[in-house]
């Protein structure tokens, strides 16, 4: 079974990708398995200085899933650089650096300090992170400021840039086609979904940051209606995530636009998650008679019909 | 750290809201004192963090309080209940040749100790242990750190049973000198054995999604402010370590 796919940037020798945040630089995961089984793997966010993140409690849960808000916590990109990314180098998988900022010339700061670093093959520009006051999901839910840390990102970076975005937003394929014209690469769909619980013996909320975003299985229908949207409005290629915990899920996302995906949240209730998806993903396949991954990208949509 | 299907052998109630639950699983053979397991609830996302409280070959104990849904449903899986526990995880107390120590433990603080009592025991130390609950209903282990050979002395907030007052008046009112402290409780009584003694451990608690490091999520600061992760460079700490 073919399970692989080139994207600018990234040849993926399978479609799965651990998501930002949910997969540190690594070096938690290769104790648990070889890294060179995954196609690629996003890093945590990678900010210009360090960030301690937000207040505790940063974690609720929700039915089918939970909302965090870290609030961006690591160490700042020199450090990322110098002690984290050649980490991943003794490991034959594609490096996503993801990218966040408080302005977009903090963007491209972070970008330019980055270009050199082999290991890393594409860069994802995170505009649409919940969690934080400044930049973060303010840039990526309207289409100008979102164009313009593409324009920004691309004239400062090395590698391609593909650029994450929001479903906090009323039509993201406005904000897909604005980043695509900024000269994106390719989008990543989607970051988690603002939300929050509130305490019933406190009457507070439970979330430090009062906000977070929520992810895991209950967004999943989210992030494939995003995806079948997206895939319609643009022409370079989309990384489906949101909510995937199994080989099933990631046929869907297929099915509805993405040429891979990126596996978040299931990383932290089962570790072995990207493996085991990996293993199942060839009878998947089979079962429902596909020859490869990329026979599977866009079935659903109504042009391929 | 392995993922492990787990058989619920027993799950009883042992005082107001608390329950100890046996489960065989592999987990046990590892787990050290201090560390604790995931273990999933029928119906959540998220596993729920519960620490190691003792083992016996291939059989876990826990003992976990009801403080919200997920546990509600923790305490009534029947015994032959299948679920599975991620674990050990994080650094547990470690096991040095003191003379002397005393272990203190506040409400469902306590069910850690049982098996830190036993190693330090086993490695040679005089040990008293001091548990401290609010009332009477809520004690709990008495009988167990009975067996090893330890008579805890009881403390409760409202004075219903043993000494009245909190685990440092416990400390108090039967003389116990050593100044070398493993303590797991709620804040309160941490940060109050943090201003109290400079030697030992505590073992700390925060909301955690993943428990093995990689989500940040139950990220403390210590006194150099460092982030350190409560799952994975604790839940146990140098007394003193972390800004509590
Ligand atoms: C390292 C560690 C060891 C622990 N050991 C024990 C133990 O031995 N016995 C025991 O009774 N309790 C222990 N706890 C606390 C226990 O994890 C929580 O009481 C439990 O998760 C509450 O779940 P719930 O679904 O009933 O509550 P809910 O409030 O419905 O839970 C919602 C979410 O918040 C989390 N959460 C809520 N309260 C806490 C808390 N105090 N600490 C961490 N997460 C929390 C839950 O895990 C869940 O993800 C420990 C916590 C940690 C971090
Ligand atoms: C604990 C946690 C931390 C995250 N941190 C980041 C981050 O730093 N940058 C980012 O772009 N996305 C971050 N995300 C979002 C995920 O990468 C992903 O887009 C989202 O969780 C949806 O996918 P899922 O449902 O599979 O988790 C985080 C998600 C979680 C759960």
């Amino acid at each position: 079974m073919d399970l692989s796919v080139q994207l600018p940037g990234l040849n993926l020798k399978n479609p799965i990708i651990p998501a930002s945040g949910t997969f540190q630089f690594g070096r938690e995961f290769a104790m648990l398995y070889d890294l060179s089984v995954l196609g690629g793997c996003c890093v945590k966010s990678i900010t210009l200085e360090e960030r301690l993140g937000n207040p505790l409690p940063r974690i609720a849960e929700a039915p089918g899933g939970m909302i965090n808000a870290i609030g961006l916590q690591n160490r700042g990109v020199d450090f990322v650089r110098e002690k984290e990314l050649p980490f991943l180098e003794s490991y034959d998988t594609e490096v996503i650096a993801n990218i966040a900022g408080a302005s977009i010339e903090e963007y491209a700061e972070v970008i330019r300090r980055l270009n050199g670093v082999d290991v890393i093959k594409a860069f994802e520009l995170n505009i649409s992170c919940p969690n934080v006051s400044a930049g973060g999901m303010g840039l990526g839910t309207n289409p100008e400021t979102a164009a313009e840390v593409t324009r920004v990102a691309k004239a400062a970076a090395d590698k391609p840039v593909y650029v994450k975005l929001t479903p906090n937003v009323t039509d993201i394929t406005a904000i897909a086609r604005a980043v695509e014209a900024a000269g994106a690469d390719g989008i990543v769909v989607i970051n988690t979904v603002p939300a929050m619980r509130i305490d019933l013996r406190t009457a507070k909320p439970v979330l430090g940051n009062v906000t977070g975003g929520m992810s895991g299985p209950a967004i999943k229908p989210i992030a494939i209606r995003a995806v079948y949207q997206c895939a319609q409005a643009v022409n370079i290629p989309i990384i489906g995530c949101g909510g995937i915990t199994c080989a099933e899920d990631v046929l869907e996302f297929l099915y509805a636009g993405a040429s891979a995906v990126e596996i978040g949240s299931e990383n932290l209730v089962d570790p072995w998650a990207c493996p085991r998806i990996i293993e199942e993903l060839p009878a998947v396949l089979e079962k429902y008679r596909l020859g490869s991954v990329k026979e599977a990208t866009g079935k659903a949509l109504p042009k391929a019909q | 750290m392995k993922d492990t299907n787990a058989i619920v052998l027993s799950n009883v109630r042992i005082a107001n809201d608390v329950y100890k639950m046996e489960l065989r699983t592999d987990i046990a053979k590892e787990a050290k004192p201090g560390q604790f397991v995931q273990i999933t609830v029928p119906g959540f996302y998220l596993r729920r963090p519960i620490s190691v409280s003792w083992t016996q070959d291939d059989v876990l104990t826990l003992v976990f309080k009801i403080m919200g849904e997920g546990t509600a449903v923790l305490s009534k899986l029947q015994p032959g209940a299948e679920t599975s526990v991620l674990g050990p995880l994080g650094q547990g107390f470690p096991v040095t040749a003191e003379k002397e120590v005393v272990l203190m433990g506040g409400g469902v603080g306590t069910p850690p100790m049982l098996k830190t009592a036993k190693a330090y025991l086993d490695a040679g130390a005089k040990v008293d242990v001091v548990l401290g609950f609010n009332t009477a209903g809520d004690v709990f282990y008495v009988d167990e750190f009975e067996q090893l050979g330890i008579t805890p002395v009881v403390c409760t907030m409202d004075g219903s049973a043993g000494v009245k007052g909190t685990v440092l008046d416990g400390v108090k009112s039967a003389g116990i000198t050593a100044d070398y402290v493993l303590a797991c409780g709620p804040l309160p009584m941490l940060r109050a054995i943090s201003s109290t003694y400079t030697k030992g451990y505590v073992s700390l608690e925060s909301r955690m999604a993943c428990g093995f490091g990689v989500c940040n999520g139950c990220v403390m600061t210590d006194k150099n402010g460092m982030a350190v992760r409560v799952c994975k460079n604790g839940p146990v700490f140098p007394i003193g370590k972390v800004v509590l």
